[in-house]
């Protein structure tokens, strides 16, 4: 079988998710360029590089922005879009959109210096979330019970100098099951869903999370899929908590793991995923 | 055939390809395949401030 198009797979490391996209590849005969995010360079002008469509599924935020910003610049089409990942990257502009699109999403402040950050503290009450707005895996997240833990945590985030560490993303701490939602969504479908549990009020897999295989009714669908098409679409991982007024979406990944979701599922959710960019090239 | 950089234990390629991260069998240390043919190892990339989903 020939394949009209050439996948361009921009990785940082080999993990199951991206061994079963070449897998999926492979076994539809599209050929693979391996663009791994430590070794490629970026040129002003498109130079000795064959890719017709880039999947992203590099980890780091700041080298997939940029690729993604040049394989555009290329004239190559990308899953997911430079602007999607700008805007999923960043937990304070994915609120902003979410907000913008009637999409329920938890009660946030966003404080800029750490004075401030105490005042959003107190707007939205303890016990509070305070999340970086960039990077994931629950790291450096901290859920903060009152005003004199508020000052230590805002202290020693003031501290590690970084200028993100100076934006102070607030968030109300949700009364939740123990148990979060994920719903993955690949362009206009949802392919697959899974709760996760966790005795942690975080729930991410690398926390030792576990996973459970949902079956998502209309509410959650029509929610899910709301919150893909606010940022832009594509493949898309949309998180979502059980609050006590109803589901509300805290998070949009745009380069989603999906090794716990299939294997909770069943679903060879990578694919999914090989069809969806195989659509999108040929498009 | 090769050895991991931490504790020297030998590790087979098996169905490994080039870019994989896997956990030595021996010290646990997450490793990444540097070369497939021939095969060669490296420590894995540390995890940055910026990674995620």
């Amino acid at each position: 079988m020939s394949s009209p198009f050439t996948l361009g797979l921009f990785y940082t490391v080999i993990r199951p998710e991206e061994k079963w996209i070449l897998a999926a590849a492979e076994a539809r005969g599209i050929p693979v360029e391996r663009l791994a995010d430590d070794q490629v360079t970026f040129p002003l002008v498109r130079n000795g590089f064959k890719s017709d469509l880039v999947l992203n599924r590099s980890v780091s935020h700041t080298r997939s922005l940029y690729a993604l910003r040049f394989f555009e610049h290329y004239g190559v089409p990308t899953v997911n879009r430079f602007d999607v990942v700008s805007l999923c990257g960043d937990k304070v502009l994915t609120s902003l959109r979410l907000q913008e699109a009637g999409v329920p999403t938890p009660k946030t402040v966003v404080a800029l210096t750490p004075e401030a950050a105490l005042k959003a503290l107190d707007e939205v009450g303890y016990p509070a979330v305070l999340k970086p707005p960039i990077g994931s895996w629950g790291r450096l997240m901290a859920k903060v019970d009152d005003r004199e833990e508020a000052e230590q945590i805002i202290e020693h985030k003031s501290a590690l100098g970084s200028p993100m560490h100076s934006v102070f993303y607030v968030q109300e701490y949700v009364e939740k099951p123990d148990r979060d939602l994920r719903v993955f969504v690949v362009g206009d479908a949802i392919v697959a869903a899974m709760y996760r549990r966790s005795s942690d009020w975080r729930t991410n897999a690398h926390l030792g999370g576990t996973a459970e295989a949902l079956s998502p009714d209309a509410e959650l669908t029509e929610l899910a899929l709301r919150a893909a098409e606010a940022v832009g679409g594509g493949v898309l991982a949309v998180d979502l908590m059980e609050a006590p007024e109803g589901l509300v979406v805290h998070e949009v990944n745009h380069t989603p793991e999906f090794k716990a979701l299939t294997g909770a599922t069943g679903i060879d959710v990578a694919a999914k995923i090989v069809d969806y960019v195989a659509e999108v090239a040929t498009r | 055939m090769t050895q991991c950089p931490q504790c020297d234990a030998v590790l087979q390629k098996n169905e490994m390809i080039e870019g994989e991260i896997f956990s030595c069998p021996e010290c646990g240390t997450e490793l990444e395949v540097a070369t497939a043919e021939p095969f060669s190892v490296a420590l894995a990339p540390h995890e940055e401030e910026d990674w995620g989903e």
